[in-house]
């Protein structure tokens, strides 16, 4: 890399420093739309921001502790969720269709995008790496049970596993079963048990012992 | 076994939504050209996803810096086939780059000359 080899008469040694390949290809994208108008530099600072630091699983975690505290609401999403999202200000820019699918005792469900890395934005923010490998993309369909266990989660016998995939026009979300011992908990409460994988389904939420 | 540990992939954690400034500008690119009009989200996903499975033939993919080459490559691609970009342009565009950075004093903030 430049920056790793100085040279003591190279008069710009002291130069910026230069970033990759791949971000002066971008740069030079940017560059080229905006002047012909076709980007908006203010528009994609906003975009980075919300993505950044406004959208993430907190969002899906306060949506998962509302249906735990509220059978009707819990209805409603799992017929509709992409009205009751709209509802809570959450949906998705893109246009596409959420689905809310339950874990039972009966049924595990877990989340994958088969073809690139499609995945509820609104209410998980941006996918984490895992979720965009191969190694995953791969596996999820084929032996989703070694794949559970990679992430440590063991499910009982006679669950069943059922997995989703994702598309451009639809994606899911996990709506996990509530943790034993999280009786009396309010929403705000119940929402810090939920992590962002639980919501795809690689994960079990639980109650962490000596919280009460 | 708590849920938490994990035998070889990661998760969980609190990491970065982009891990690199370029992999949230590429990805905030194609967004906004989306939202503007320029292309479906549905004739992204479909060169995306080619895009990505010729590259995953070469090798396994991580999901990291590898993913968002796989993603520039193809937004590249897509403004030239659907926009009227052109390769040339965009040749010169980032050797003016690179040029302004090698030319600008550490700490000054980077510009084009003039004219570009």
């Amino acid at each position: 890399m430049a920056h790793d080899n100085p040279h003591s008469d190279d008069p710009h040694h002291a130069h910026a420093h230069l970033p990759p390949d791949p971000a002066l290809r971008v740069k030079a994208l940017e560059t080229i739309l905006t002047k012909r108008g076709l980007v908006d530099p203010a528009a994609l600072d906003e975009i980075i921001d919300i993505y950044q630091n406004k959208i993430g699983p907190q969002n899906g975690a306060r949506v998962v502790a509302k249906a735990w505290s509220d059978p009707e609401f819990k209805a409603r999403l799992l017929a509709d969720a992409d009205q009751v999202l709209r509802e809570m200000d959450i949906y998705g820019r893109q246009g596409e269709h959420m689905v809310v699918v339950e874990n039972t005792p009966e049924t595990h469900n877990m989340v994958v995008c088969t073809l690139c890395s499609c995945y509820p934005w609104p209410v998980l923010g941006i996918p984490p790496a895992w979720y965009k490998s191969d190694a995953y993309r791969a596996r999820a369909v084929r032996e989703p049970r070694k794949v559970l266990a990679d992430f440590g989660v063991t499910l009982p016998e006679g669950t069943k596993v059922r997995v989703w995939d994702s598309t451009a026009e639809v994606r899911y979300l996990v709506l996990p079963m509530r943790p034993e011992g999280s009786d009396g908990l309010d929403e705000a409460a119940l929402a810090a048990l939920v992590n962002r994988d639980s919501m795809v389904g690689t994960a079990l939420t639980s109650f962490p012992e000596g919280t009460v | 076994m708590n849920a938490a540990s994990s035998l070889c992939l990661p998760h969980g954690g609190a990491e970065p939504a982009f891990v690199e400034p370029w992999h949230a500008q590429v990805f905030a690119l194609t967004v906004h050209l989306n939202e503007t009009g320029r292309f479906t989200w549905a004739e992204w996903v479909a060169r995306f996803s080619a895009t990505l499975k010729q590259h995953g033939l070469a090798r396994e993919l991580d999901g990291g810096t590898d993913y968002f080459n796989a993603w520039l490559e193809t937004l590249e691609i897509l403004l030239v086939e659907t926009q009227g970009v052109r390769r040339t342009d965009v040749a010169r565009m980032r050797d003016a780059w690179e040029e302004a950075y090698l030319a600008t004093p550490h700490g000054a903030p980077v510009h084009l000359p003039k004219g570009l």
